[in-house]
């Protein structure tokens, strides 16, 4: 009867409400799983069209050039431009790790938690070196 | 299972399964080209970069690649409509609304290659 008593008390986390979700500690690789779908959902309202257009205004014509190096030279395209990039790079080597994954590649604990890290730095450190390049560093 | 198939569903099976992996890699497979080859221009203009994109090699590559692109959207934003969004009306709504807005995109890129 001890031992009933004790599992009724465990927390229960079915249908969690927001402020849960908000103080739920995600291991590495549940951030990679729900970053994946929060960048493809970016990608796939924002990042697309807004691709295309660039797409379509820098190959069109020289002067439809100068309208896609205008918005790729404003501040807010840059902003814009970057966060996409973010979503597209963690999407991509997020997938590889998925990828990887289902050839059972890296599937034990520490490798699985290991390959989430490094998805999670790599797309940072590969955004912030865009970032330099979008804004002059280099 | 036949009873339990419902219209907004997944399609019961490997092959969007398969499908969403395959699109994954030919797209990376582009992605790896496309800065490949942007990077081996001598020069990034617009006589460079449309100059890229006016052979054939390169237009057939990036129409298979918007083609893998729609598929995998397809099946990934399909997905998260599955798991969030239960009355099947707003679901087919939805579903109705992302095919309409992607083979728009498609079509969109075909238009834009076809000037170049």
């Amino acid at each position: 009867m001890a031992e009933l008593a004790e599992k009724k008390t465990r927390p229960q986390f079915r249908n969690i409400a927001v402020p849960q979700i908000l103080s739920y500690r995600l291991p590495p690789a549940g951030v990679v799983s729900i970053l994946h779908r929060i960048s493809g959902a970016l990608l796939f309202l924002f990042g697309i069209p807004f691709f295309l257009y660039l797409f379509q205004q820098s190959i069109t014509s020289e002067i439809s050039f100068e309208s896609y190096r205008a918005v790729v030279g404003s501040v807010l395209g840059r902003l814009v431009m970057l966060v996409l990039i973010w979503a597209y790079v963690h999407h991509f080597l997020a997938g590889i790790r998925y990828l990887l994954l289902d050839r059972h590649v890296g599937i034990d604990k520490a490798g699985s938690r290991t390959s989430a890290h490094v998805v999670l730095g790599a797309s940072l450190v590969l955004t912030a070196l865009v970032a330099l390049k979008l804004f002059g560093a280099f | 299972m036949t009873t339990s198939r419902i219209v907004v569903g997944a399609h019961y099976g490997l092959r969007d399964w398969l499908a969403q992996r395959i699109s994954a890699v030919v797209l990376v497979v582009y992605t790896l080209l496309l800065l490949g080859t942007v990077v081996l221009l001598p020069e990034l203009n617009y006589g460079t970069w449309a100059g890229l994109f006016a052979s054939v090699w390169m237009k057939v590559a990036t129409l298979l690649a918007v083609l893998a692109l729609v598929y995998h959207a397809w099946v990934g934003v399909r997905d998260i409509f599955m798991d969030y969004i239960k009355p099947t009306g707003v679901r087919l709504f939805l579903q109705v609304a992302t095919v309409v807005a992607l083979v728009g995109y498609a079509c969109w890129a075909v238009i834009i290659l076809w000037r170049v």
